[in-house]
């Protein structure tokens, strides 16, 4: 599996990897059958800006790399606009993945909606937007 | 200090020198073709006789036994295709094989189903042996073949093929075995055990990729997979790989004469398997005593497999996992699956192969390697935040 340099810097050097103690969003996403979890937490002021964002990933290269990125990507912003975040802008940010490996940045995507999901049932804001059961099936493409 | 060491053997090993050298004059100046008529040719069959006749000796079988292939993959397809297809009209429809075969075997037996055949898969226990209670009451006077590795790729295990033949041919089934891992790795007569036919690799005993063979004993027919201008006595076409074929016969010989070194070997291999079980949450994966000399397979839990590929290659040390993320295939290890280790654990399995190349100073290298990675994953893992908080609250 070949990885660009920029997954590679993520990957051995995961940026806002830890917990947030009293979190106010925590958001899990994957299963260890498939091979990969995600767990974000956010800590989100009166603003609705995300001032912290950490994460622990059970997974390979691309599922730690995608999750270090998603943080930096969703960390100072609201929360808004980390709704808007897509798996293809974490692709894009790391120059790319494998297409195998595409479904772990969709988790990372995942794993951030998840945690805001948790924060918005904590204060009692609805969830207006859509939650994937994520039971990602990989493509099965080769054997080694 | 930059270090290198392969510890993947199992995938593949480096063409030895003496092979490359056995090898050259083909390219060089014996270039001919052995269906040949004129002197080019006869000197090329000079030399595809002497191969088939040094690796027979190998083998213990006889040379007319030996039919070349383009490796362990096509060896595989062909004798069981082969077999099936020869069998089915005397009746026989139905195939025996396991769980924990190569997907060369496997897809080759779904494929045999599609077209109408019966297979069953025999299961393993927790250490990867064959049940042999369940085989000898799956095969029956309808078996065609019976297909079993001789060895396990993934954790090493060594299968009882002695007596997985007497369960065959008791009910008069042929006997195939996948011997890829086993042949170079431990002492295979031929004239002792009496499977019908095997496949072997020249890739896994430091011979080039794109050579190998079927020996089919003398006297059992199977289908012919490539047809083709009639070598192989027209059981196997295409113009023979001559180049490949003397450097597969030179890789036999050697891995015949390196057999001394397999003691060493798998003392390495116990002193890989012990230090690392001593981490917590590992344990060995295949059978503790019976298994190939150089193959150790552990399962570190709460980590996944691929992130510690990536940093044991960082650190120079090649090896693989039985983790879905690795392979293009995504799926986790079928052979993990089959001797019980749950999914989340398959996907921590760490292969390393070593071989006579191997020194005691890689083998520390490796130790004082894995642990501080394996810590390293564990400590952003959200599986192991779990287990250290429960250990928390237990203390």
């Amino acid at each position: 599996m070949k990885y660009s340099e920029k997954v590679m810097d993520h990957f051995t050097n995961p940026r806002n990897v830890g917990e947030i103690e009293n979190a106010d969003g925590v958001g899990v996403v994957g299963n260890a059958k498939c091979g990969d979890i995600m767990k974000m937490y956010l800590k989100i002021d009166e603003n609705e800006v995300i001032t912290d964002c950490k994460f622990k990933t059970f997974g390979c290269g691309a599922a730690i790399a995608t999750s270090s990125m998603a943080t930096e990507l969703v960390k100072g912003h609201t929360v808004e606009e980390a709704l808007k975040l897509t798996n293809s802008a974490v692709v894009e940010a790391l120059d790319g993945l494998p297409a195998v490996k595409v479904h772990c940045s969709v988790l990372a995507e995942e794993a951030i909606k998840s945690a805001v999901a948790d924060y918005y049932t904590k204060i009692g804001k609805p969830v207006d937007f859509e939650l994937e059961d994520h039971d990602h099936d990989h493509d099965h493409v080769v054997e080694d | 200090m930059s270090r290198f060491i392969y510890a993947d053997n199992a995938a593949t090993t480096p063409v030895s020198r003496e092979v490359i050298d056995a090898m050259m004059p083909c390219f060089e100046s014996e270039w001919g073709n052995p269906s040949s008529a004129h002197s080019m040719g006869i000197s090329a069959k000079d030399m595809l006789d002497d191969a088939r006749e040094r690796i027979a000796n190998v083998l213990g079988c006889s040379a007319g036994e030996i039919y070349f292939t383009s490796g362990g993959t096509e060896a595989d397809n062909w004798a069981i295709r082969g077999a099936a297809m020869r069998m089915k009209a005397k009746g026989r429809t139905h195939i025996v094989t396991s769980k924990i075969e190569h997907p060369a075997v496997l897809r080759t037996c779904e494929a045999l189903a599609k077209e109408g055949f019966d297979v069953s898969y025999v299961g393993v226990d927790k250490y990867g042996v064959i049940d042999l209670d369940e085989l000898r009451s799956v095969v029956t006077d309808k078996t065609a073949v019976v297909a079993i590795m001789f060895a396990n790729n993934e954790i090493g295990t060594i299968e009882p093929i002695e007596e997985i033949v007497e369960i065959a041919h008791a009910k008069g089934a042929l006997m195939f075995t996948d011997a890829v891992q086993a042949v170079g790795n431990m002492d295979i007569d031929l004239s002792k055990i009496k499977v019908d036919m095997l496949a072997l690799s020249g890739h896994k005993l430091h011979a080039p990729k794109g050579i190998g063979l079927l020996y089919i004993r003398k006297g059992v027919v199977i289908g012919n997979l490539i047809e083709g201008g009639g070598q192989e006595k027209r059981k196997r076409g295409g113009t023979e790989n001559l180049p490949y074929i003397v450097g597969l016969a030179r890789a036999l010989e050697l891995a015949k004469e390196n057999m001394v070194h397999l003691p060493r070997v798998a003392a390495m291999r116990d002193r890989l398997i012990s230090e690392l079980t001593k981490i917590p949450y590992s344990s060995l994966n295949g059978h503790p005593t019976n298994r190939l000399p150089g193959l150790v397979n552990i399962g570190f839990e709460f980590i996944e497999g691929e992130s510690m590929l990536l940093w044991l290659d960082m650190k120079g040390i090649c090896a693989s996992t039985g983790s879905a993320c690795s392979s293009a295939s995504l799926d986790a290890s079928h052979v993990l699956l089959a001797i019980g280790v749950p999914h989340e654990k398959a996907h921590g399995s760490l292969r390393l192969s070593i071989s006579k190349d191997t020194t005691e100073d890689d083998i520390d290298y490796i130790i004082e390697n894995v642990a501080p990675i394996v810590e390293k994953l564990r400590n952003m893992s959200p599986l192991w935040e779990e287990i250290v908080k429960k250990e928390k609250v237990n203390l």
